[in-house]
Order: structure tokens, then C-alpha cells, then sequence
């Protein structure tokens, strides 16, 4: 696949990490956060951390809206799907995510509720079209990504006259949620990592262009460079953030040219502003609530907004207090120290937010790198046997 | 969830839509978000959309700048 392909490629990422480890410099030690779950997943897939020296760090950020997505959420969604002259349409990512109870959209599709996976919401308005007696709620989530389809949508219900398509907004902003990491009051009380860097998000990039993160980097005094999801692109963004800090600079750069200019997407951005505003505050799984964070539906759109047409009136839902999503998602903890990873929580039977989608550090962790501890457990094993025999 | 493919644009349609390719697949998909694309563009698509073009010249500067990282080891290595 063109554009991909070239990304993958394990000779050139060899070169590239002996470079960085070539550039580190011993006496420091670097941790940087990938803030998009897009990067964590790439990271573990591929096996970056493998490749990076060992005073090199990757911390895994909150960049995942199906993480993030708080579960209260997801029982309005439920309540909704339940009602009988409602049909939910959903992105597939978002089906089995548990809700209260042990319940989750899978599992209320399968007791009768009519639930329908879509890959766009351009179905979800087609849904509507074709079925004018049935009211077809789209359940929007996602960053700054996934927002303009469903501006799109509102805005090509609107232009067809259908009076029975609404949205439940879920759409959260990454750059509140960056800042948050570091300033939040949360983080007195799971305590702190250094971050001395941060890859920043490719997709959302597209749309929001580079500027959005200006004012971060100055004021937080941290790089960020945005880098493409494939392999590759992780390993040069690593090597910028690394030639940033040996040399005492905080500068926001971009790795990912070929598809994130300055202003990023101003027609999206335009039609984003046209039918959302921002909400004061709103609640992250993991984060608690981010002031700033999240958008909701212009009073001119009330008509399509599912929360206000149906009455949502959303109940905080606890996590198992043992999780430890929180401190993960700040880079205190790592997903093997918490002790629901791998025995209570899997991503079968998912607790917390880190491991309800694939793009979660802990899903992630699961996946791809519990080997690596296995590997390291028994080359250790190995060893102290072989000294006890000598 | 942000998960975005590079797709070649094959045809374009009527009502801002085209039909696009990814090595043989074919899926038609929403050109609204972006403007003067051509046939045999390559556009990055996120659920249906697609949201920008991407410049196949600043790819090759990427390709490039990969290569020169990749080299400055080399000639270091015994």
C-alpha cells in the first residue's frame, strides 16, 4: 500500500533507533508521552520500546475516545437503544463496552433493542432516510478526527428535511486533555512523572493543524512533535523530541508533513463551528472532569441534539475502586502494576478504561507486550539458576 | 478510534462523493470536508470522509529525512 508500505519498513527503524541511541545522552533519562492511542497501539504493535535505548521511556496518554468515554455514557446510550421507537446507530468500536451492571450494547442488542453498527454517518443518515418512522440516534464519539462527519451529518439531515436523525454528542478536544495531564489537581494526589516531551496527535493534526499546540508547548516550556501513525514515523517523531531536549528547546514541530500543514483543515473546522460549541466541562473516564474538554450541539441544532429531545440526564458510574486507570494514563503506574490487570480485567471482561479498546495501554500491554515481561521473568529465572548451580 | 488510510481517488461522483481504491478495494466516500481533488489523488479517509490530501512531495522529503536518520549512525559503526 502506497504511503504505508515505506512506513514499515524494520531495516530503516533499526538505523533509525541506533541514531537515537547514538544521541542520547547517558547521564539524562527521557520520557515522553504518546498522547493518541493510535501511537500506543503502533508502539506496541511494532515493538518501538524494543528498539529505544533503555534511558528512553514511552509513557502511554489518554488518546483513546473509546477509553475515555465515561460509563455513564454508555448506560444513557443503552437507556436510549432500549426505547422502542429508537434505533442507535454506533460505530462498531463502541458495541462492547461494558456499562453498569455488566451490561453493554452488545448485550442489549442481542435482548432486542435495535442497535446498528455503522462505518459512517453518512449510514446513520441513510438509516434515517429509509426508515422515517423510526427515530435513528447517532452516538458520536471521538476527538477532533471524528467530529467533522458528524457536523456533516446534522448538516445533510438538516438539507434532506428529516425530522427523525439526532445525535448523542460525545465529542471531546485533545489539547484541554494534554494540558490537563500536567496541571490537573488529580495529580497532587496520584503524584507526578517528568514528562519532558510529547508525540503529538497525527489525525487529529489534520484537522486542527499544528497551531493549536503552540501555546502548550510555551507555556508548559515541553516539545511536542505530531507525528504519522506507522512505525516509522513514531521513531523519527522519538528522534526530534530527543534532538529537542539535548539541546534545551521546547518547539512544537511536525513530523507528519505529508498530511498536517499550520492551519490544518479550515472547510472541517468551518462546519465543526457551525453546529457545535464547547461545553464548560466534561467528564473523562480515567480523568475525571476536563474543563474545556468536550463540545455539545449550537442551540440552532437543538432539534437534532438527542440529549435535550429525549431528556439525558446522565449518572455518574463508579470504576472498581482497585483500578488504576488514572495513575496509568499519568504515567505513574504501569499496567502491571495494577492488580486487576490480566486477572479481573482483560480485554474481555474489560474494568477499566485502559483496556476497553484496542488503542488502551493496558489492551495494548495485554496484546502485545506481557511477552516481554514473561521474556524478562524467565532470562532472569535463567540466570539466578544458573549462578545457584555454579 | 482515529485511525485514518491512504486511498487513491479513482472517480469522482455527483453530490461531493468519489469512488477510491485501496490496493483493489473499492469503497465510494464523502469528498465534502476537502476541496480540488483529482483523480489519482491520494486522500486520507476516516469513516467515510475524506479529510485531507496528502502531498505526495512532503512524503518524499519524509522518506528522505528517514534515510538521512537512518545514515547518520552508519559510517560511526565499526
Amino acid at each position: 500500500m502506497k504511503y504505508v508500505d515505506e512506513y514499515r519498513d524494520g531495516k530503516l527503524a533499526r538505523a533509525i533507533a541506533a541514531t537515537i541511541a547514538a544521541e542520547v545522552r547517558p547521564e539524562l533519562s527521557y520520557r515522553f508521552m504518546e498522547f493518541c492511542g493510535g501511537h500506543t497501539h503502533a508502539i506496541s504493535r511494532y515493538g518501538i520500546e524494543d528498539l529505544l535505548p533503555a534511558n528512553v521511556r514511552m509513557i502511554h496518554g489518554p488518546g483513546c475516545p473509546v477509553c475515555v468515554l465515561p460509563v455513564g455514557r454508555i448506560d444513557d446510550a443503552i437507556k436510549l437503544a432500549r426505547r422502542r421507537d429508537i434505533t442507535l446507530c454506533t460505530y462498531g468500536d463502541l458495541m462492547r463496552v461494558p456499562g453498569s451492571q455488566g451490561s453493554s450494547l452488545l448485550k442489549a442488542k442481542a435482548a432486542g433493542a435495535d442497535i446498528r453498527m455503522v462505518y459512517s454517518t453518512l449510514d446513520a443518515v441513510r438509516i434515517a432516510q429509509a426508515e422515517p418512522g423510526r427515530n435513528v440516534v447517532f452516538f458520536a464519539i471521538g476527538f477532533e478526527t471524528t467530529t467533522p462527519p458528524t457536523a456533516m451529518a446534522i448538516l445533510a439531515a438538516q438539507k434532506k428535511g428529516l425530522s427523525n436523525f439526532f445525535i448523542f454528542c460525545n465529542h471531546v478536544l485533545t489539547p484541554a486533555a494534554i494540558q490537563n495531564i500536567l496541571e490537573s489537581p488529580d495529580v497532587r494526589a496520584l503524584g507526578n512523572v517528568r514528562i519532558d516531551g510529547f508525540v503529538g496527535p497525527a489525525h487529529v493534526s489534520t484537522v486542527i493543524g499544528t497551531r493549536p499546540y503552540h501555546a502548550f508547548a510555551e507555556e508548559f516550556e515541553k516539545p511536542v512533535v505530531i507525528a504519522g501513525f506507522e512505525p516509522l514515523d513514531v521513531m523519527q517523531a522519538i528522534l526530534m523530541l530527543v534532538r529537542q531536549v539535548n539541546s534545551g528547546r521546547h518547539e512544537v514541530e511536525n513530523q507528519y508533513i505529508r498530511a498536517v500543514t499550520v492551519d490544518g483543515n479550515l472547510k472541517a473546522q468551518d462546519f465543526v463551528a457551525q453546529v457545535f460549541e464547547p461545553r464548560d466541562s466534561f467528564e473523562w473516564r480515567g480523568l475525571g472532569m476536563v474543563p474545556n474538554s468536550a463540545l455539545r450541539l449550537r442551540e440552532a441544532y437543538a432539534r437534532y441534539d438527542a440529549e435535550k429531545v429525549f431528556a439525558i440526564e446522565t449518572v455518574q458510574a463508579e470504576d472498581n475502586p482497585a483500578c488504576e486507570c488514572g495513575a496509568i494514563l499519568r504515567g505513574v503506574k504501569k499496567p502491571a502494576d495494577c492488580k486487576l490487570f490480566g486477572t479481573l480485567c482483560t480485554p474481555e471482561t474489560p474494568m477499566g478504561s485502559c483496556m476497553v479498546s484496542s488503542e488502551g495501554s493496558c489492551a495494548a500491554h495485554w496484546t502485545y507486550g506481557r511477552f516481554r515481561d514473561y521474556a524478562r521473568q524467565e532470562t532472569q529465572r535463567h540466570e539466578f539458576e544458573q549462578k545457584a548451580a555454579s | 478510534m482515529c485511525l485514518a488510510i491512504p486511498v487513491q481517488v479513482t472517480e469522482l461522483l455527483d453530490d461531493d462523493m468519489a469512488r477510491v481504491t485501496l490496493d483493489g478495494v473499492s469503497k465510494v466516500i464523502s469528498l465534502a470536508l476537502v476541496e480540488d481533488v483529482r483523480i489519482g489523488d491520494y486522500v486520507i479517509l476516516h469513516v467515510g470522509y475524506a479529510l485531507n490530501k496528502l502531498d505526495p512531495g512532503e512524503a518524499g522529503k519524509t522518506l528522505a529525512l528517514l534515510d538521512e536518520a537512518a545514515r547518520v549512525t552508519e559510517g560511526a559503526r565499526p
